[in-house]
């Protein structure tokens, strides 16, 4: 029987580096998702385009230059100057940081399309019933949202479960700090420890599958109006 | 319309589109004032720009209060405006129940009062006919309850004027005449003020009490709805076919063997299809220019019930048609004819001359009554 006792402490990281991104990017990326949809700027989609690189970068690419702007020349560097280190890269902060670029446009482009779906008009009910644009964002257009938050924050979290070329590079393999499910895989599989790469393997399946099916019912749910 | 804090003045100039908007005019804050015009003449964008959702180079002041004054540099953002606004579709939000619709404003009505008594939500719900509706999602009403929720919405934010754009237009006709009752009931019992957008000039004769005439961005004519539409200059605009004037008669008698009703205008009498009112009700009757015929005696042995006798005031003939619009007075109303020119050259038709108005009763259908 080989030891499981190895398999917690990544499923653990995991889950905390999906957590904290995944409240991250809703702190970030609502705003720009609420820019996106409404700015009649021109250059918008440029903007856009820059969040939606990651999906076509390969993941090797965005984490070579997150590696560098993470280094101890980097900004990350000097950040990480703050509180003493020498720099971001292979810390979990480091992770967490690569994470919210590389998982933005799975939060991002789900709550814009929400955004922009129920245009303008409901806002301006709000407006002519009093509602400042703050209150109308707040009692309007984000319960109107609320698919897209849904759909933005599970594919978040799932994109970053997942992640694995970022991690390596920016990452590493430290265990019990940056060393999350997928890179465990990797080792146990290169390590030829068959059975604890096939526990991993088959509950991220199980848990990819619960995802989107709990995901899809719960958008069927969220129709019904508030008194 | 003498003292600043009874009522709107606005005016607006700005391009919209393809054309040039330049606009000014003044309504009393009371009664219904309605900017009418064809499609795409500019209203819309007058009503969103007296809510601050649209901003146009003008100036604006609302009982004594400025809203917009761009000298000043005054522009106060849309939620900080007492009005309420009913859009050409109702617009309800679809996370909210119809009473999260109606308390939605409510909650958020500015705590100083607007000059006027409060608005009562029981008062509202009844006028509007949808307490029964109170705890359902906006998607399970018909077209017809969701405008009556959208009016209720607007009137619990207490505003100090209602503005409503084509609130009818998205409707089917039965339905349109079941909300103008209510609308009517509304102006009767919460004494409201409203500016109503609308190009139909039957919805405007049977609601309001002033009208505003647009065209092409700019304003022709404004006054009380009886005197502008019985200026034949302005045919183009309020229309050919629904061209007519509005009459005031009181119901004064009722021939239940024949189901028909008696009204006196002014020591007149009108016989119209029966309806249901007491003796000394006041009726507005709108009658088109074209059922009025003409006689220059009065006929003998013929079916048209209503014969007035009257004395042509105006005659505008149209070139190069058959047709000429003429004005006859019928002594405390006027009326309309729209008769062809040869009728005008053979009846010998000029300003004085004595002649009498032929109405059939038929033409007076409810859609006509208000």
């Amino acid at each position: 029987m080989p030891d499981l006792s190895g398999l917690w402490p990544p499923i653990r990281l995991t889950l905390e580096l999906a957590s904290v991104t995944t409240i991250a990017l809703l702190i970030i990326g609502t705003p720009i998702a609420w820019w996106l949809a409404r700015s009649k700027a021109r250059w918008k989609e440029a903007v856009a385009a820059v969040v939606a690189l990651p999906l076509v970068l390969p993941p090797t690419v965005l984490g070579f230059y997150l590696l560098v702007a993470m280094g101890p020349d980097g900004p990350g560097g000097w950040l990480a100057g703050l509180w003493g280190e020498r720099s971001l890269a292979f810390t979990f902060e480091g992770l967490v940081i690569g994470s919210v670029f590389y998982s933005m446009p799975f939060v991002v482009q789900p709550i814009r399309n929400a955004f922009e779906a129920f245009g303008d008009r409901p806002l301006e009910v709000a407006a002519t019933l009093h509602a400042s644009p703050w209150d109308a964002f707040w009692s309007v257009a984000v319960p109107l949202a609320r698919p897209g938050f849904l759909t933005g924050a599970v594919l978040g979290f799932a994109h970053t479960v997942g992640e694995f070329g970022v991690v390596l590079m920016i990452g590493g393999n430290i265990p019990g700090e940056t060393k999350v499910l997928s890179v465990a895989i990797y080792d146990f599989v290169e390590t030829l420890r068959w059975t604890e790469a096939h526990i991993l393997a088959g509950g991220m399946l199980i848990f990819a599958f619960v995802v989107i099916l709990s995901m899809m019912l719960i958008e069927k749910r969220l129709g019904k109006p508030q008194p | 319309m003498t003292d600043d804090a009874d009522v709107i003045d606005a005016a607006f100039a700005g391009r919209i589109g393809g054309f040039d908007l330049n606009v000014d005019f003044q309504a009393p804050l009371s009664g219904v004032t309605a900017l009418f015009g064809a499609s795409g003449c500019g209203k819309t964008t007058i009503l969103r720009c007296i809510a601050g959702l649209h901003r146009m180079p003008g100036r604006l002041s609302v009982g004594g209060r400025a809203w917009q004054d761009d000298v000043a540099g005054t522009f106060r953002p849309a939620h900080k405006r007492r009005v309420g606004y009913v859009f050409q579709e109702p617009s309800l939000f679809p996370h909210l129940t119809v009473r999260g619709n109606l308390t939605y404003g409510a909650k958020r009505a500015p705590r100083d009062g607007n000059g006027m008594p409060p608005v009562d939500f029981d008062q509202v719900v009844d006028l509007l006919g949808i307490r029964g509706l109170l705890d359902r999602a906006p998607v399970k009403l018909s077209g017809g309850e969701r405008q009556r929720v959208a009016v209720g919405r607007a009137l619990l934010s207490e505003p100090r004027l209602l503005l409503m754009d084509e609130p009818l237009s998205a409707l089917d006709r039965s339905t349109k005449e079941e909300i103008l009752s209510y609308f009517e009931a509304l102006h009767q019992e919460l004494k409201i003020p409203i500016l109503y957008v609308s190009h139909d000039i039957a919805e405007v004769t049977r609601l309001a009490d002033r009208m505003v005439v647009l065209s092409r961005g700019g304003k022709v004519a404004d006054g009380p709805v009886g005197e502008v539409l019985e200026r034949l200059d302005l045919q183009p605009m309020t229309g050919r076919f629904e061209a007519g004037v509005m009459l005031t008669a009181t119901v004064a008698g009722q021939d239940r063997d024949f189901s028909l009703t008696r009204l006196d205008h002014h020591g007149q009498t009108l016989t119209i299809p029966a309806i249901d009112a007491p003796d000394g009700t006041t009726l507005r009757l709108r009658v088109r220019a074209r059922d009025v015929s003409l006689a220059i005696q009065p006929p003998t042995g013929i079916s048209i019930r209503n014969v007035l006798a009257g004395e042509v005031v105006e005659i505008r003939e149209e070139p190069d048609t058959a047709f000429a619009e003429t004005l006859i007075d019928i002594g405390g109303g006027r009326l309309r004819a729209r008769v062809t020119r040869q009728a005008v050259a053979e009846l010998e038709l000029a300003p004085g001359r004595p002649v009498y108005a032929l109405i059939k009763s038929i033409t007076f259908d409810r859609r006509s009554l208000g």
